[in-house]
């Protein structure tokens, strides 16, 4: 099982307890009725389905609630770092540095 | 030959029901917490996990805006929060019934509760407490001492979250 740290709970816990819930940094357009059937369309289903770091929401569901991102490794499954819901990315050279 | 004795009557844990009492879920932004605090006479603690418990009354923290907060009575609570509601705007409801609450206590009551919990509870401080998953079921378990627990069920889940416990009551009994 993996073991997902919460950056609210400030908790290292099991995978159990949480729901994954799609890539993360994806941002509703603001004005919907603007766009092009394509451009709705991309914003809706097309995600990057990365071989390596992706960035992801996860959700403390039988927790603390809350959603929050996550940087997982998708082909080893690690979790890089994990932070507050609306913060930026992490510059993922320092984390992957602290990590070694 | 050597023959290993069980005693089959000693209990390993213990699950009893608890009566009901009143059961709240508030939540309120942090800038309306010391007003509410001050309102309902208990300190609303501030990290996911720590508990206050002030005349009768208890409070654990279950999320960064979420309390639950038991009482012994509901009236005079919801009364507290409601005068401070235009200060510090707030939401509490009553839901005593929507759980039932267990005690759980005896000398195996870490392996009944690793046996469907995937929290390492072994490494959960006295005193404190936390929402989890009980096989499927959400509960919030609250660490009374080294061996005794409570447990808050989702009454619905309750026939299910008690047919586990009766079955790993029954093979720890028999030393499995």
């Amino acid at each position: 099982m993996l073991l997902i740290h919460c950056p609210y709970c400030e908790e290292t816990l099991p995978e159990a307890e949480f729901a994954y819930a799609g890539e993360a940094h994806i941002a509703r357009p603001a004005d919907p009725s603007t766009l092009s059937d394509e451009e709705w369309r991309d914003f809706l289903f097309i995600r990057t389905n990365a071989r390596g770091t992706h960035f992801e929401r996860w959700r403390h569901i039988h927790g603390c609630g809350r959603f929050f991102n996550a940087a997982r490794d998708t082909v080893s499954d690690r979790f890089l770092t994990t932070y507050k819901a609306g913060k930026a990315r992490p510059d993922l050279s320092a984390v992957k540095e602290a990590a070694e | 030959m050597n023959t290993q004795k069980h005693d089959f009557t000693a209990a390993p844990v213990q699950i009893e029901e608890l009566a009901p009492a009143a059961r709240f879920s508030l939540r309120v932004r942090p800038d309306g917490r010391a007003a509410l605090a001050q309102a309902l006479g208990l300190d609303l603690p501030g990290g996911i996990g720590d508990r206050t418990a002030d005349g009768g009354r208890e409070a654990l923290c279950l999320g960064p805006d979420e309390w639950l907060i038991l009482a012994p009575e509901a009236a005079p609570l919801a009364k507290a929060a409601a005068s401070v509601y235009a200060d510090a705007p707030h939401s509490l409801t009553e839901i005593s019934d929507r759980e039932i609450t267990l005690r759980l206590s005896g000398p195996q009551v870490l392996d009944l509760l690793a046996s469907c919990c995937p929290r390492d509870v072994e490494a959960m401080p006295e005193g404190r407490g936390c929402r989890t998953v009980y096989d499927s079921a959400t509960v919030t378990l609250w660490r009374d001492g080294p061996t005794e627990f409570r447990m808050d069920v989702w009454r619905s889940f309750l026939p299910h979250v008690l047919g586990l416990m009766a079955l790993t009551k029954a093979e720890l009994q028999a030393g499995l």
